[in-house]
């Protein structure tokens, strides 16, 4: 790692430290009780805890993976759903007011009705999770793809391209761009969705985890899960915006 | 000469909620092979519709306009196109946008020759040391030399420019006009060139098309009494002030007239 690099990642690091001290300063202020704070070494303290002796790795795998197949699925549908929609304007025009209202509808609201059509296992997790995937994803595909500039295409008209050339090899490049950014916000919508997915009778699961600590009040195991879901989304953008960043190098960015 | 494009009785309308709007009216002229064609007018009077019915974006309402003899029936590689916004594509390296063209079915090429063509090119248009790099790190001039090259790469006999040069600064732009003057000696083309620039129409073209503020019809053809080789040299002579005094009436008293006719926005029934 360059001088650079160092400074780039202690800069983001910086403000991690700041909301520990935070943390602290609020527990120490008097101005809480302190039973209602666990101080951050506890919550680490927890976490060891519970990954050494509870089987905590199985509840952050048994999320990210109910995460992962619910925003692959949402997305898989939501590409050439949102493609049409914004490639083909009757057809926006068709079923943009469905879309807008089945959107506004919080994920939450519908578990009662998802438990009746789709029983209490992981297939009405995943229901939760694609619902919520779908609609976040469906959206920024089209409004993505509404404003692809008809230039390019006349270009490659120009040069002799057929139909599925232009789909190819103009359309397709174009549309990536899109598709990596419903994602992002695909991911960050299912994981503030997981929760309430967990809520059906989850056996396990970091949301699991969090429903059951609250029934007994465990404040601390709440913190863990909920900083372990922060982390786990934070890592799996990262990740999303490396590789985004390796497809999208011809994209002219204001900042690097 | 072979006809090479023929605009015949051409008009242009469409219907908008204030009327029928006319936007080419009764043109006709015929571009010959080797012609260089500027078409020059107003802003906004329908000179670029005109090069976009060759193009084949769009139709005559009534007339034909004929390329080889035959109506056209939409774009194709054997017209290239430079466009006023370049439209280089910016997801592809510099050498990939030249060798766009080659690597479709309507003019593949082997390897070894879409290689050669671009690295032609890529000389011509001096941009060697850009090969590898994407459009976002590419100059203005830069990215209409690379539009240019693109369009050459697969050889159309015919090329249409609509204000190519309007978008750089006057040095880049100058520069601009001799490269395509240079280009156009070694490898022969009809071109018909859009362009709000009597200088430039004077400086690079055959022939120039002087049309009316909209609907566009034609006012005059101009024949330019120059031949080619061409240099700046001919900017200085008398034949060359006398013919910009000359078209820059003709475009003035049009540009009046279409300042007349946009105060109250005039819409023929």
């Amino acid at each position: 790692m360059n001088g650079a690099g160092v400074r780039r990642f202690g800069l983001g690091l910086l403000p991690w430290f700041g909301a520990i001290l935070l943390w602290y300063a609020v527990r120490w202020s008097g101005f809480v009780n302190v039973s209602l704070i666990p101080a951050p070494h506890q919550v680490a303290a927890k976490f060891f805890e519970l990954l050494t002796r509870e089987g905590l790795l199985i509840d952050i795998f048994a999320s990210t993976r109910r995460v992962f197949l619910g925003v692959a699925l949402g997305i898989l549908v939501a590409v050439p759903v949102g493609f049409l929609l914004g490639w083909y304007r009757p057809a926006r025009t068709f079923a943009d007011p469905m879309i807008n209202f089945f959107r506004a509808l919080p994920p939450i609201a519908l578990i009662p009705l998802v438990i009746v059509y789709f029983g209490v296992d992981e297939l009405a997790k995943l229901v939760i999770l694609f619902y919520a995937s779908f609609f976040s994803g469906v959206i920024v595909m089209y409004e993505g793809v509404s404003q692809i500039t008809p230039l390019y295409i006349r270009v490659a008209q120009t040069l002799g391209a057929n139909q599925a050339e232009i789909f190819r090899k103009v359309i397709i490049p174009l549309t990536v761009p899109h598709i990596l950014t419903a994602l992002r916000v695909a991911l960050g919508v299912a994981w503030a969705t997981l929760v309430a997915s967990e809520l059906i009778a989850a056996q396990r699961g970091l949301g699991a985890m969090i429903q059951n600590a609250s029934t007994y009040f465990l404040l601390d195991v709440i913190y863990v899960g909920i900083i372990c879901i922060g982390l786990i989304a934070l890592i799996m953008d990262l990740i999303l915006r490396k590789i985004t960043a390796r497809l999208l190098v011809w994209q002219d960015r204001a900042i690097a | 000469m072979n006809k090479r494009a023929q605009f015949d009785k051409v008009s242009l309308s469409f219907e908008t909620p204030k009327g029928r709007l006319k936007v080419v009216e009764d043109v006709s002229y015929d571009i010959n092979d080797g012609d260089f064609i500027a078409v020059i007018g107003p802003s906004g009077c329908g000179k670029t519709t005109m090069m976009s019915m060759l193009a084949g974006f769009q139709k005559p309402t009534t007339g034909k306009v004929l390329f080889d003899g035959r109506p056209v029936a939409g774009p194709g590689p054997e017209r290239g196109v430079i466009f006023q916004e370049y439209g280089v594509f910016p997801w592809l390296t510099v050498k990939q946008n030249i060798a766009f063209g080659l690597t479709l079915n309507a003019n593949r090429v082997p390897t070894a020759e879409r290689d050669a063509t671009c690295d032609h090119y890529l000389g011509l248009m001096g941009l060697s040391d850009f090969a590898n790099s994407y459009p976002k790190h590419l100059s203005g001039g830069m990215r209409q030399r690379l539009a240019i090259a693109r369009a050459y790469a697969v050889k159309p006999q015919f090329l249409l420019m609509d204000e190519p040069f309007g978008a750089l600064d006057a040095q880049t732009r100058s520069n601009m006009q001799n490269l395509l003057l240079k280009v156009l000696e070694t490898e022969g083309k009809t071109v018909m060139l859009i362009t709000h620039s009597v200088e430039e129409a004077i400086y690079l073209a055959s022939r120039i098309v002087v049309v009316t503020a909209r609907p566009a019809r034609i006012k005059q053809i101009i024949d330019v009494p120059f031949g080619y080789p061409r240099d700046e040299s001919i900017q200085e002579r008398p034949e060359f002030a006398e013919l910009r005094s000359h078209i820059r009436q003709l475009v003035m008293d049009e540009y009046r007239a279409q300042q007349a006719q946009m105060r109250p926005v005039s819409f023929s029934e």
